[in-house]
């Protein structure tokens, strides 16, 4: 089992560091072709314009989609979260999503990085708090039917799921916190983990 | 368990912003059009300035903050962070640009100094700083004073990417080294450096630097940005590479292409074809000593 980071820019080299704590098989994908191989697909935060911007120079959009059609799991972490939604709140002109999951979401919903915090989350199915990373975040304005909503804060969607996507608009990979990495290897993806990690 | 009020200005929260522009470039503008010229390109970040570094080389004189017009109007007209230099040790100018709003502070050696024995306290502050470094020890103090991204300096304003070399490959060698002592070593190689026991003790365990780490001063090509990345660097600057170019839109975009794919030579040689005029490059030999910005910072 391969689990794809996309690696165009930002913060990918911490999610392949995340799965590959969990003894998971992580690819860095920088060409559409490697998605053939992913159960799964990471889309990290870093800049939303700048990755998107990639995304569409070397061809990653209608690929993303059909593999996600066939099933592959999709999790997009803030600049990701943004990427993932159907509507963007507040984009650059013309900012182009993957259209994966019936929300909106607006971008730097918090304001500057003088905005930027953490806090502890209630997330659901995990039982101690999950401490939330935000950088410039997104938040998840709304949602449509048959979205399920995982987190809030301060009254804000933070994380929530549709099927096999999963959107957090904080960075669970830069808390080394595995459990957000294994609720979605084993509740988004599916997969169970092998070894003590995975307990 | 229950959520908890926000913590602004954490750690995790300042070096987390430098982890998010990771395998990006920043682009240095001196207005709104540029700015936006440098968004469209895909740059993670600006560099709001009233001049770019070889026309501060060019002008000579006293190179201070840039007006807070200048940066304002640039903070306000794109959505990717805004980044603004302040003079080393001149901590009013730093309070300054925080209060302006822009995301990243660049105590920068590219402006005058204003002080020639400190730097600014960066731990004072809210809003993160990037600080340049030529070699493992200053980096490492610059991080003791709350620098949350470094940057090795190379020679800014010259398009000629030499230094940028050196520095990042001083850094890597002097990291190395520090891998392979043994621990009642570590004491004497932090005498050596000039940087404190704990973060010489981290590096020599980790292997890396605390922070991350981009490259500037000299870039002016996609190969010289590939270059860096393929050094060790987690992203590049580019100051007057772009802006002193004959088409810098098209140059912008393909600097941050070979940044993404920085190992891949297909790419590099692709978006390197027809990019116009590279900036007119000085050779650092050509520089009088006291007017080499490198070494500035202490």
């Amino acid at each position: 089992m391969k689990v794809g980071v996309l690696a165009l820019q930002g913060a990918f080299r911490e999610h392949i560091y995340s799965l590959e704590a969990l003894d998971v098989g992580a690819v860095a994908v920088r060409k559409p072709e490697q998605l053939d191989a992913c159960v799964g697909l990471i889309i990290p935060g870093g800049e939303s314009t700048a990755i998107s911007k990639l995304m569409a120079s070397y061809g990653f959009y209608a690929p993303i989609q059909a593999r996600h059609g066939e099933g592959m799991a999709v999790w997009g972490t803030c600049a990701g979260s943004i990427l993932t939604a159907r509507v963007v709140v507040d984009g650059i002109e013309g900012q182009k999503s993957l259209e994966l999951m019936d929300v909106a979401v607006r971008r730097n919903a918090y304001g500057r990085q003088a905005d930027s915090f953490e806090a502890d989350l209630e997330f659901a199915g995990l039982s101690e708090a999950y401490r939330g990373i935000f950088i410039r975040a997104p938040w998840i304005e709304s949602v449509g039917e048959g979205v399920e909503v995982l987190a809030r804060h301060e009254g804000h969607i933070v994380a929530a799921r549709q099927g096999n996507c999963l959107s957090t608009t904080f960075h669970p990979e830069l808390t080394g916190d595995p459990r957000v990495h294994r609720y979605f290897i084993e509740n988004v993806i599916g997969s169970q983990l092998r070894g003590p990690q995975g307990r | 368990m229950s959520e908890t009020q926000r913590e602004i200005g954490t750690l995790r929260v300042k070096t987390g912003l430098a982890e998010m522009l990771k395998g990006g470039v920043i682009m240095d503008v001196v207005t709104v059009e540029q700015a936006k010229i440098a968004e469209d390109a895909g740059a993670v970040a600006v560099m709001a300035l009233e001049r770019v570094p070889a026309d501060i080389r060019a002008a000579g004189g006293v190179a201070r903050m840039a007006d807070p017009t200048i940066v304002e109007s640039i903070v306000g007209s794109v959505s990717i962070p805004v980044m603004a230099k302040c003079r080393i040790g001149h901590f009013v100018e730093a309070q300054i640009l925080e209060s302006l709003g822009v995301d990243y502070i660049d105590e920068s050696e590219v402006l005058t100094p204003a002080d020639e024995e400190y730097h600014v306290n960066k731990l004072d502050f809210g809003v993160p700083f990037v600080c340049g470094c030529r070699n493992l020890g200053e980096a490492l103090r610059r991080i003791s004073e709350g620098a949350a991204m470094v940057r090795t300096k190379g020679e800014p304003g010259t398009g000629n990417v030499v230094e940028a070399v050196r520095h990042i490959r001083t850094v890597n060698d002097e990291i190395a080294w520090l891998t392979g002592l043994r621990s009642e070593q570590l004491f004497s190689a932090a005498k050596d450096l000039q940087a404190p026991y704990n973060l010489v003790k981290w590096v020599a365990e980790n292997g890396k630097l605390p922070v991350v780490n981009f490259s500037a001063g000299g870039i002016a090509t996609p190969a010289d940005a590939a270059l860096m990345m393929q050094l060790g660097c987690d992203g590049v600057f580019v100051g007057s590479g772009i802006f002193k170019s004959g088409d810098p839109a098209k140059r912008a975009k393909a600097i941050v292409e070979a940044t993404t794919h920085f190992e891949d030579a297909e790419v590099i040689a692709r978006v390197s074809r027809n990019l116009g005029e590279a900036m007119v490059g000085i050779n650092i030999s050509d520089i009088p000593d006291a007017e080499r910005m490198q070494e500035r910072g202490w």
